[in-house]
């Protein structure tokens, strides 16, 4: 099915500065489309968690916003290097994130269980030395 | 409690946000980790912190926070002030240290954000 709306952000590998524009604008568009409550801010916090995802371990990658009659999804897709160990990486408190990421408040190893939470379907993939595709949908009621 | 009694338990000034001091608060957290306050905070709140990054705004902005307390005497830069406006965000800054802070607001009536905490049995519970 064709989303309704469509919009891509490309996001750079350690640009922090902006980290969170994308996401920013993304629930300022939801808004504008009517995604209100509960739904909107699930969104959000997914969406700029997988956003800083993208600048803190990615080699860089985009963050698509897709919405339909149903449902908003995010699919975020970098170019690498890829998680070597899912299960890991899925496990709160792991993290592999630098300094950098870390003195700005990030990298406690929450990011994915943060946005698995947050989604009511989420599905990652990933490949070392491709990249890693997260696709989450959230259901308006 | 409003905000308005925040600033006086705190002694506070107030950066942003002077006309809506009289929005009622009950819940508060503190934290320095952007990250813990994604994970666990669920609720329209007020967030307590030392850290003076734009990702504090951005956080606050993602969740729909009500105030920034900035504790230690900590003001954060004019460009991060001014997004925090846009959002319509009230901005706070007390002397007193973060933990300071939360003792006078918690002694006052204000009270943690609930947050499910589960741990394994091998644990302790």
């Amino acid at each position: 099915m064709e989303p309704l709306f469509k919009t891509v952000y490309q996001v750079a590998r350690a640009d922090y500065t902006s980290a969170g524009h994308a996401s920013a604008d993304i629930k300022r568009k939801l808004k504008q489309l009517g995604v209100g409550g509960d739904v909107l801010r699930r969104v959000a916090v997914a969406s700029y968690e997988v956003e800083l995802n993208l600048v803190i371990h990615s080699l860089g990658g985009e963050l698509e916003l897709n919405v339909f009659p149903d449902a908003v999804q995010l699919v975020s897709a970098d170019v690498g290097p890829g998680i070597p160990d899912l299960a890991m990486a899925m496990k709160e408190g792991y993290s592999t994130a630098n300094d950098e990421a870390r003195s700005l408040g990030f990298g406690a190893g929450m990011g994915l269980p943060n946005m698995k939470r947050n989604a009511d379907e989420f599905n990652i993939e990933s490949t070392v030395g491709v990249g890693t595709t997260i696709t989450m949908r959230f259901h308006l009621a | 409690m409003t905000i308005a009694d925040m600033v006086r338990i705190l002694n506070a000034k107030v950066l942003i946000g002077a006309d809506k001091l009289d929005t009622p608060v009950y819940t508060a957290c503190c934290s320095d980790l952007m990250s813990d306050v994604l994970a666990f905070v669920d609720e329209k709140t007020v967030l307590i912190t030392g850290l003076t990054n734009p990702h504090v705004v951005r956080t606050s902005e993602m969740l729909d926070l009500k105030c920034l307390v900035f504790a230690r005497g900590k003001i954060p830069a004019a460009d991060i002030l001014e997004s925090a406006d846009e959002q319509g965000l009230v901005v706070i800054a007390t002397k007193l240290t973060a933990f300071s802070a939360c003792g006078v607001l918690y002694e006052n009536g204000l009270r943690g954000v609930p947050v499910p905490v589960e741990w394994d049995s091998k644990e302790g519970d």
